[in-house]
Formats: C-alpha cells, sequence, structure tokens
C-alpha cells in the first residue's frame, strides 16, 4: 500500500513538475538566447557605427559649426567643407524624384490598371524585377555610355559629365524601387473601390485619378521614401557617371549643369580614403550631414504618409 | 432637381469625343513609361555587350591572365577580382547567414507583436545606411579595432573587413525574406507540433524552418547577390586589387570595386582605350552572375509562395 | 428546350402588383435578347431574353452561380471591366444596343446606376461620396442641393445632415448601403441596379431599405437580386427565376409579376424553388 501510494506520489509531482514546466528546458533557453543576440548584434553594429561617426565628427563640428556645412572642398582637411556636396545630392534627389516617380508611377499604373495578363505585361514585370538586382555600378556603366554620352551631344561644351547625367543614372537605379512599391500600394486598393466608381459612370483615369491613387498613396510615398534615400546615398553609379573625385572650385548652378558636380557620398568616398587624419573627421562629419539628410527625407514623407492616410 | 430622362427624348450614348480622347493618351503615356522600363534593360544590355566585344577585340586573350589586376598596365587577370569578389562574399555570407537567419526565426517564432513593431524599423534602418558609410565604418573601426587586434599583420586595407561589412549590409534583406518565409508556414502546421508536445525550438528548427526551406534558400541566393554587387564597402575598405592573392588580411579588390577604381583614378580612363573599355567586361561578368542568381533566387520564392 | 421558356418577355404579361394596378403596356426601358455571356471559355448565362418596363421594380432570384450578377452586370457594361469576357445577344436601352461599336460604356454606367452587395462608400467624406459622380459627370448645378436631395430620396438625410464632413466609412452597415444609393441616385440615372443589397444588413435596415426602393421606384426602374424569397415577394413587381443548366450555364425558367409567380408557378423548378425545396 505505501509502496503504491508513494509511487502515485511520486507520479503526480512528476506530473505537475512536467505540467508545469518547471523542469529546464536549457536547450530552448539557449536558443532563445542566441536568437536574441543574433537581433541585438545588428543594433549594437548601429550604435557602435553611429557614435563612432559622432564622436570623429564632433571635433569639427566643435571647431568650425556652419563653416563646415557652407565651406567648398578644398585640399586642406581645415577648411574643407560640404556645401557641394549638400547643393549636389539636393539637385541630384531632384532629378531623381522628377524622373522616377512619373516613370515609375506610370509604369506600376498601367501594370496594374490598364494591362491585362498578356506576355507584354509579364516580360515587363519580369524585366523591372531583374533591374532591380542589377548592382549600381552596372547602372554607372549605363549612366557612363548613354546619359553622359547623351548630356554631351546636348550640350558640345561640357564633356557630358553634368549633374543631368548622373540624375538621370541614379533614376534609372531607383526606377523599379518606384514600380514595385507603387504596384503594391495599388494592388491594396479594394477592387469594390474601384467598381464603385465605374458604377457611379467614371472614366478609368477618373477613377484611377481621383480614387485609386488617393487610397494608394500612403503606400506609394513610402516607396518613393525608399527610392529616394537609396538614391541619396549611392556613390558607386555616379562615380562611373562622372561626378567629380577630388576638389574643385565654384558653386555655381551653371557648373553643375555644365560639368562639374560631387554629392554627399562621393565626399566621403573621397575624403575617407585620403592619408591625411584630419580627413577622416571630415568624412565622418559629411556622414553626419548625410544621415541627417536621409533621416529628415525620411521625417517628411512619414509626415505626408501621415496625412494623406488622416484624410482617407 | 432634374428628373429621369423622359424616354422619348432621343438618347446619346456616345459620350464625349474629348473624353475618349483624353482615356487613350493616358492609357499611351502610361504604356511607353512601362516599355521604357524594357528599354533601360536593352541600353544596358547593349553598352555592356557592345563595349566588352571591343575589348576582347582589342587585347589578346593572354593579357586576361597575369600576376594580377593591372588595368592601366594591360594585364587584366580576371581570376584576381573573381578571387578577391569569393573572398568578400563568403565572409560577407558567413556573418549574414546565421545573424539574418536567427533574426528571422525571432521575428517570426519568439518575438511579440511590439518587439516586432521595434526591431523590424532597426533593420530597416540599417539596409538604408549607405553602404559607403559602411564603408568608412569597416575601415575606421572594423579593421583597428577587430581586424588588427586578431591578425596583427592584417594590412590597413584588407578584404576581411571589406567582407563583414558587406556581411552587415546583407543581415536585413535575409532577415526579411527568411522572415516572410517562415511567417507563411500555416499556423495549423505549428499547432500540429505543439499538438504532438513539441517545444518551441523543435517546432521551429524541426517544423516551420524546413517547411520554409525554400523562402531561406532564396533569402540566401538573393542575399549572395546583393553581396557581390555591393561596392563601396569593397572600394573603401579593401584598398584596390594588385597581385593575385586568396589572403583576406591582404588589401584586394572585387569586381565591383575594380571598376570604380579604375573610374574613379586620378587619371580618369577614358575613351577607347583597353583599360576604359574594360570596365565594361567585368560589368558583364558581374551583370550574369547576379542576374542568374536573381532568377534562381526568384524561383525559390516562387516555389515558396506556391506551397501555401 | 430552355430558350422556349425563356421566350415570354415580362412586357406581354399585365404587370398586375398591388402598387402599379392599372393596367397598361409601357414602352421596355432595358430589353435582353437572347443573351449569352462569357468568361473565358465557361459561359455562365446563356439565352435569356427578358425585358424589363420603367417605374417597376424586378427581382432576379435564382440558386447560387446560376449568373444573377453577371447578368446584372452586363446591363451597365460593368463586366467590360473583367478580360477575357464575351457578350452574345443583344442589351438594348431605350432601343438603342448597348453594345453598338460607337456606344461609351461610361455613359452607360451614367444612366444606368448600381448598388453593390457589400456597401462600397468611397474613403471619402459623406459630402464627397455623392458628389464625386455629379462631379465626373459635369454637374454644374448647385451641389449642396444635390447631395441633401439624394441624401433625402435614400432616407439618410437625417441621420447624417450634420456630419456630412465625416467618412462614409464611419456609419454602420445599413447606412453605408443607403449611402451608395444616394451616391446612385446623386448621378441621375433612370435605371438602378442593385445586386444583393440587403445581404449583409440587419432586418430592420433591409426594411428600411426595401422601403426606399418602393419610393424610389416613382422615379427609377429598379433590378435587384436577391436570395431572400420573402423579399422577392414583398419588394418586387416582377420577378426573374434563373437557373442552372448541366453545363452550369443560367438561363431564365421562367418570369413574370411576382404575384402570379409566387403563387401559381408554371414550372415546377420554379415551385421548388420559391418555396425553398432547394437553392
Ligand atoms: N470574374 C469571373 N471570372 C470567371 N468566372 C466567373 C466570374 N464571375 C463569376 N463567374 C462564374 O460565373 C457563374 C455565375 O456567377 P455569378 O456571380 O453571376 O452568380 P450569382 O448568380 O450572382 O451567384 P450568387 O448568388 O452566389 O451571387 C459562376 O459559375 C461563377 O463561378
Ligand atoms: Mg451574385
Amino acid at each position: 500500500m505505501s509502496t503504491i501510494a508513494s509511487s502515485a506520489g511520486a507520479t503526480q509531482a512528476s506530473v505537475r513538475a512536467a505540467l508545469t514546466g518547471k523542469h529546464r528546458d536549457t536547450a530552448g533557453t539557449v536558443f532563445q538566447v542566441a536568437l536574441l543576440a543574433s537581433l541585438l548584434f545588428s543594433l549594437a553594429v548601429l550604435l557602435v557605427l553611429v557614435v563612432d561617426v559622432l564622436s570623429k565628427a564632433t571635433p569639427v563640428f566643435a571647431e568650425r559649426g556652419v563653416a563646415f556645412l557652407t565651406s567648398p572642398l578644398s585640399s586642406n582637411p581645415a577648411k574643407a567643407g560640404v556645401v557641394q556636396g549638400i547643393v549636389g545630392t539636393a539637385v541630384l534627389a531632384l532629378i531623381v524624384a522628377v524622373v522616377a516617380i512619373p516613370i515609375g508611377l506610370a509604369t506600376a499604373i498601367y501594370l496594374e490598371e490598364y494591362a491585362g495578363d498578356t506576355r507584354f505585361t509579364r516580360f515587363v514585370q519580369v524585366n523591372i524585377r531583374n533591374l532591380a538586382g542589377v548592382p549600381s555600378v552596372v547602372y554607372g556603366l549605363l549612366g557612363l555610355s548613354v546619359f553622359v554620352a547623351l548630356a554631351n551631344s546636348l550640350d558640345g561644351a561640357g564633356n557630358g559629365r553634368n549633374i543631368l547625367a548622373g540624375g538621370a543614372t541614379l533614376a534609372v537605379l531607383v526606377l523599379p524601387i518606384v514600380v514595385i512599391t507603387s504596384i503594391e500600394a495599388l494592388r491594396a486598393v479594394p477592387n469594390s473601390i474601384r467598381e464603385a466608381g465605374y458604377g457611379v459612370g467614371a472614366s478609368q483615369w477618373e477613377v484611377i485619378r481621383k480614387l485609386i491613387l488617393p487610397s494608394a498613396m500612403p503606400g506609394i510615398l513610402t516607396g518613393v521614401v525608399l527610392a529616394l534615400s537609396r538614391a541619396l546615398g549611392e556613390t558607386a553609379p555616379l562615380v562611373l557617371a562622372g561626378a567629380v573625385l577630388g576638389s574643385f572650385s565654384g558653386l555655381s548652378l551653371e557648373s553643375l549643369f555644365s560639368g562639374s558636380y560631387t554629392a554627399l557620398p562621393m565626399i566621403v568616398y573621397d575624403w575617407s580614403r585620403k592619408p591625411q587624419e584630419a580627413f577622416r573627421e571630415d568624412a565622418a562629419a559629411a556622414i553626419v550631414v548625410l544621415l541627417a539628410i536621409t533621416l529628415f527625407a525620411n521625417g517628411i514623407a512619414i509626415l505626408l504618409r501621415n496625412r494623406s492616410e488622416k484624410a482617407w | 432637381m432634374a428628373q429621369a430622362l423622359p424616354a422619348s427624348s432621343v438618347i446619346s450614348l456616345h459620350g464625349s469625343a474629348a473624353r475618349r480622347r483624353r482615356e487613350r493618351l493616358v492609357r499611351t503615356v502610361m504604356l511607353s513609361a512601362a516599355a521604357a522600363t524594357i528599354v533601360i534593360s536593352a541600353f544596358i544590355i547593349e553598352t555592356v555587350l557592345s563595349q566588352t566585344l571591343s575589348f576582347l577585340g582589342q587585347i589578346n586573350l593572354g593579357q586576361l591572365v597575369g600576376i594580377g589586376w593591372f588595368p592601366r598596365r594591360g594585364i587584366f587577370d580576371i581570376a584576381t577580382i573573381l578571387i578577391g569578389t569569393i573572398i568578400v562574399t563568403v565572409i560577407a555570407m558567413i556573418i549574414a547567414t546565421p545573424v539574418g537567419l536567427a533574426s528571422a526565426i525571432y521575428l517570426s517564432e519568439y518575438a511579440s507583436p511590439r518587439v516586432r513593431r521595434i526591431v523590424k524599423p532597426i533593420l530597416e534602418v540599417l539596409a538604408g545606411i549607405p553602404s559607403v558609410v559602411v564603408g568608412f565604418f569597416a575601415l575606421t573601426v572594423l579593421t583597428p579595432a577587430l581586424i588588427k587586434p586578431l591578425f596583427n599583420d592584417a594590412n590597413a586595407f584588407n578584404l576581411a573587413a571589406a567582407g563583414i561589412g558587406v556581411g552587415i549590409l546583407s543581415v536585413p534583406l535575409v532577415a526579411s525574406v527568411a522572415e516572410d518565409a517562415m511567417r507563411a508556414v500555416p499556423r495549423s502546421l505549428r499547432e500540429a507540433s505543439y499538438g504532438l508536445g513539441a517545444r518551441k525550438i523543435t517546432t521551429s528548427l524541426q517544423v516551420v524552418f524546413p517547411a520554409a526551406v525554400s523562402g531561406i534558400v532564396a533569402a540566401l541566393i538573393l542575399a549572395t547577390s546583393r553581396a557581390i554587387g555591393e561596392t563601396m564597402v569593397v572600394a573603401v575598405a579593401a584598398g584596390a586589387p594588385q597581385a593575385r592573392t586568396l589572403n583576406p588580411l591582404d588589401p584586394g579588390g572585387t569586381m565591383t570595386s575594380a571598376m570604380v577604381l579604375l573610374a574613379s583614378g586620378s587619371d580618369q580612363v577614358t575613351g577607347n582605350s583597353a583599360a576604359f573599355q574594360s570596365l565594361f567586361f567585368v560589368g558583364l561578368l558581374l551583370f550574369a552572375i547576379t542576374l542568374a542568381l536573381n532568377v534562381l533566387g526568384d524561383a525559390f520564392v516562387r516555389r515558396a509562395r506556391q506551397r501555401y | 428546350m430552355m430558350a422556349a421558356l425563356s421566350g415570354d418577355p415580362l412586357t406581354t404579361a399585365e404587370p398586375l402588383s398591388p402598387a402599379n394596378p392599372k393596367p397598361a403596356k409601357p414602352e421596355p426601358i432595358i430589353e435582353l435578347e437572347n443573351l449569352s455571356f462569357h468568361y473565358g471559355k465557361f459561359r455562365a448565362v446563356k439565352d435569356v431574353t427578358v425585358s424589363f418596363v420603367p417605374n417597376q421594380i424586378t427581382a432576379l432570384i435564382g440558386p447560387s452561380g446560376c449568373g444573377k450578377s453577371t447578368l446584372l452586370r452586363t446591363i451597365n457594361r460593368m463586366n467590360d471591366l473583367i478580360p477575357g469576357t464575351k457578350v452574345e445577344g443583344r442589351v438594348s436601352y431605350h432601343g438603342q444596343d448597348l453594345y453598338a461599336k460607337d456606344v461609351d460604356p461610361v455613359e452607360v454606367r451614367r444612366r444606368i446606376g448600381m448598388v453593390f452587395q457589400k456597401a462600397n462608400p468611397f474613403p471619402k467624406s459623406i459630402y464627397e461620396n455623392i458628389a464625386f459622380g455629379p462631379k465626373v459627370t459635369g454637374f454644374k448645378g448647385d451641389m449642396d442641393e444635390l447631395v441633401e436631395t439624394s441624401l433625402r430620396r435614400a432616407a439618410l438625410w437625417d441621420d447624417v445632415k450634420d456630419k456630412l464632413g465625416q467618412s462614409g466609412l464611419a456609419l454602420s452597415g445599413g447606412q453605408q448601403q443607403r449611402l451608395c444609393i444616394a451616391r446612385a441616385i446623386a448621378t441621375n440615372p433612370d435605371v438602378i441596379l442593385m445586386d444583393e443589397p440587403c445581404s449583409a444588413l440587419d432586418p430592420r435596415s433591409t426594411l428600411q431599405i426595401e422601403e426606399l426602393m418602393q419610393e424610389l421606384r416613382k422615379n427609377y426602374t429598379i433590378l435587384i437580386v436577391t436570395h431572400n424569397m420573402q423579399q422577392a415577394g414583398r419588394a418586387s413587381d416582377n420577378t426573374v427565376f434563373l437557373n442552372m443548366a448541366e453545363d452550369r450555364a443560367g438561363y431564365v425558367v421562367e418570369q413574370g409579376p411576382t404575384i402570379g409567380l409566387f403563387t401559381n408557378p408554371k414550372n415546377q423548378l420554379t415551385e421548388d424553388y420559391v418555396s425553398g425545396r432547394f437553392g
């Protein structure tokens, strides 16, 4: 009797232990900690990167303040500033926006709203997916041999290596991003809205312009921001398409379009290769400016997105 | 308010010609934009192919093998930059595979919605850091603080730091594609596993992971392609390709960085010189390799989608 | 063989509905003649011949999948939006072929409005929901007045007059459906197609919509698809009963004044269906 009772008691205890999960699942715990550590790795890298850049940049901003932002490039690290890079990056972003947004959005609208499932549209879609995976440096080749040549033939005075050619190169580079995200945004608009629009006698373009685009706008804007921030940070295609690496003088709009232009990432690239330690600090400061502009652009976009979401 | 049209009046259903014209015009404009994306691809292929042909016509093929990559001296040892590319990509994937997949498992299987909301943007920010900035980080932090202490014979410019930098940039891509694949695994499969008394670790590793394997393979292939195409990290942190080397602690270059360095030398190669045209030759190789990987990766993505 | 059953246009029977007692032989406003409809290779509707009389409510009933929605949507050329579809036969409106080459479907939809199964207000304000149609159709008059009249006719004005600026999506299901009806009225169509407008509504909202339809029939011709036999019986003047043939194509089994069709069906299938024995 007593043995049975005690063994029953033991069973009970072990069942309870099992059900309450008291016994250790060491492997599970270790596993979960490892997973979390991997996630934290990304966070840590991001943190170290930002802290390092900021600490290297601090002396530059402390000593020179706004002058760093307003002075032109120079071979003297104590004098060099990024104004040409800021202007160049801003103009490039503008060109990218003006070229890539309309073409990308129009392509997405054609594929989602107009075209049926034809062989042509499937070809276009596959093509866009593949374009999205082409390394950016290859777009530089396109810029070099098509846009620079085109700019050269339009304006015989320079050598065609102007900011229009660079901007066009970046626009083509981010075009697939605009198309793919816009397609997703359009696809997310429920069909019932289209039917309702047609049902009251709106034409296709009226349905698209007045009903579908407003509904898809948050998603489209997100894509546009993604595309712009990608374009802001690109360096390799600009190197090939002829942005100036190294210092040059002049900052008139005229010079931008007739030849010499640069962009913030180009400056970062140039300065981080320079042997003088002082240029490393300048590079860090330029990175701070670049990241700040990217964040700023993202902030504006999030604001726009929330706005357009609230307006139904 | 006007009443319904009297049945007797003649009703025109033709609509306005102006509106029909406008509709047609808009459609044509949209169609042209779609067609433009094809023209872009055509231009890329045409440019790269024609210049490559003219490059190959200009050199004798023996110049493609040599002691290293010295395009300005007419030595185009393609093996040098291929090896550099492989070294960087392998190191990158050694970092990105475990970190990216572990992050994906955590996000898909363990994280609460709140944690996901916080962590996903962090990965997105990481993905959005310009690669030239990561290059700077590799050169000024990874090499002096990590590579040098471990291997004191490492060069200040080395492929290892560049590889790690590329790996860091690839983590978000691996994580997001793999996470999508794992989240697409139906709940019922997990519940079946829990129903058999399996633990979370078992369910994650032996049920969800295998079920999502197509998507995970896709993630790794796409990340490899991205790593091969990554340029500025290597151009900043690894110096330049020189003599052929297998040592990751040496300076060196990949196909991409070789192109950028060639175009950014102080003597900016131009015109019809072989050095200039070698850009396109390398570009063609790069284009072909990444295209093949992307097509393969896409096929796996599609397979993963079809499963469920 | 089924075509024989459908060869009897509604107009040949005198409308006997209590709401419209005086015998008359009005011109049909919409006529379908030997209409067949294909989704790609699949024929969803075959050989339908029916006509619809102005200022009456016609119910389309039949088992699920028999092509009621398809039929309804051919009438305002909504099906044009689905690629790979084909229409055979003739759909005419005031005697004009709606599928003639020079007919603009947009123009058709402005005259033949539609209310959908699931209320689908635009993601815009209540006011904008109503004003959208008139704006695109070039309405030049007093928009505020038009919005008010439309909402009043849809029996929604009192519910929303203080919140015209609010989102149409913030209304209840029944209110949303009435908003969609008001939206359809606002473009001043003379025919309104309704595809199961009450299927997502509670009994009270359903009754409200039915009352509304009785009001609207004074000015409009209404075609309504419904699965609810009571609704068809209560609210319609005429009924068309469709069924599915072996090949799943829909055809007309019987049509005529609702009272006759419900109380004294000529066809066994009709009797079985209206009494709930199949479907
Ligand atoms: N867009 C479409 N493409 C292909 N086939 C379709 C499409 N829409 C409907 N069908 C098919 O046409 C037939 C008729 O469909 P329809 O929606 O007209 O039926 P219904 O009578 O309205 O049914 P319910 O009462 O369920 O709404 C069905 O077999 C359906 O599967
Ligand atoms: Mg239906």
